[in-house]
């Protein structure tokens, strides 16, 4: 059963970075340099809709709060965000978007995958003297939301109910998807 | 075939990301490149991955070992949700690629922002991929996850790891982006319709 969802969620998801060209490295770097925000509105208002309708659905009881998976902030968070985006930029491609690519038959994505291979294992292998620097330094307490989440695990830095703050930052985003122009900086 | 408006491709994407999490859990792509790694290298070297006489299952490398050895566990064992979502992503977007009739010739090897701004040197930009590749899969390794997890999923979430990595994202993207594909320095100058 789950193998068989992790095909469906997973094909729908390569289908969906294909067909919403996220795979294009053309739209990422006319993204980044704020030329077509085409991609931005499209992943903004995507996180806002996913946000309202997840946190609906569990105030309505119909999602479970589990399935969630909040992940730890810490030092490294910033700084490897940091280290990917100079990637990003450069190639146009992260993980998913690289894998998709590659699947579409660009050869250059093959590439980014293999030098990701190699860049993961480097990762393993300086790993335990990474674990004994600052950079795991946790920050705002590791896993933790904005709000409170009823029945979550995880704890929220504000004391607010985190599944209707969730609703309203997800109108946020979508509200800020709406109102961005396609075009910010004219190409020269 | 149409090219979508960004209202259509959000509600599509957005559409993956909720039943993702209401079925099973918030999408994630780059630990399936640990596990890959960790299977080629347990192929190359068995010593990496090990069950003890009680069946338990240990790496000789702390980064495969951490957390009940979770990585270790899913190297011997591939036919998990995780790496089967990646495998199923490539095949979902190899049945869209070819539904527009797949990458057009100009695009395979280096796409039009790269041909634009540096000509249509292949083996440069398969270089240069294959360095982004590397330092992409290393942040995101550092940060914990990528795009997917930290930003996608994590934002949605109200998480504030997302927050902070999407910070440090595009705080270092935007002007990369702007100065390595900046115009006024073109190779070649195209005219743009």
């Amino acid at each position: 059963m789950n193998i068989f969802l992790a095909f469906l969620i997973g094909g729908l998801f390569g289908f969906a970075l294909d067909r919403v060209r996220a795979s294009n490295p053309n739209y990422i770097i006319t993204m980044l340099k704020l030329e077509n925000l085409y991609l931005m509105k499209a992943i903004l208002f995507a996180i806002g809709f996913a946000s309202t309708l997840m946190f609906a659905g569990q105030m309505l009881g119909l999602v479970a709060v589990g399935h969630m998976s909040v992940k730890a902030s810490y030092f490294g968070v910033v700084l490897g965000g940091v280290i990917l985006g100079v990637g990003w930029a450069i190639s146009g491609y992260c993980p998913g978007t690289g894998i998709a690519a590659a699947a579409s038959g660009r050869v250059d994505a093959m590439i980014f995958i293999l030098g990701g291979l190699l860049g993961a294992f480097v990762y393993m292998l300086v790993f335990d003297q990474l674990m004994d620097s600052t950079v795991m330094n946790s920050l705002f307490g590791g896993k933790v939301t904005l709000g409170t989440i009823p029945g979550s695990k995880y704890e929220g830095i504000f004391t607010i109910r985190g599944d209707i703050l969730g609703i309203v930052l997800g109108f946020v985003f979508m509200f800020v998807a709406y109102k961005l122009p396609e075009k910010i900086l004219k190409r020269r | 075939m149409e090219k979508l408006n960004w209202l259509k491709s959000g509600i599509i994407l957005g559409s993956v990301f909720f039943l993702a999490v209401l079925l099973v859990k918030p999408i994630g792509v780059s630990t399936q490149f640990v596990i890959l790694d960790a299977i080629i290298g347990d192929k190359i070297n068995p010593e990496l991955i090990t069950k003890t006489g009680d069946g338990k299952i240990q790496s000789t490398n702390s980064y495969l070992n951490k957390s009940g050895a979770k990585y270790a566990k899913s190297a011997i064992q591939p036919l998990n949700y995780d790496f089967i979502f990646v495998i199923a992503l490539a095949i979902g977007a190899f049945i869209s690629s070819q539904l527009r009739n797949g990458v057009e010739q100009s695009e395979k090897f280096s796409p039009k922002v790269w041909n634009d701004k540096f000509g249509k040197f292949a083996n440069k930009r398969l270089l240069v991929t294959f360095v982004s590749g590397f330092v992409v899969l290393f942040g995101a390794r550092l940060a914990g996850g990528c795009t997917s997890g930290h930003m996608m999923s994590g934002l949605m979430q109200t998480s504030i790891s997302a927050y902070l990595f999407t910070i440090g994202t595009f705080v270092a993207a935007i002007p990369t982006a702007m100065i390595v594909y900046n115009k006024s320095t073109n190779q070649k100058t195209r005219r743009v319709k």
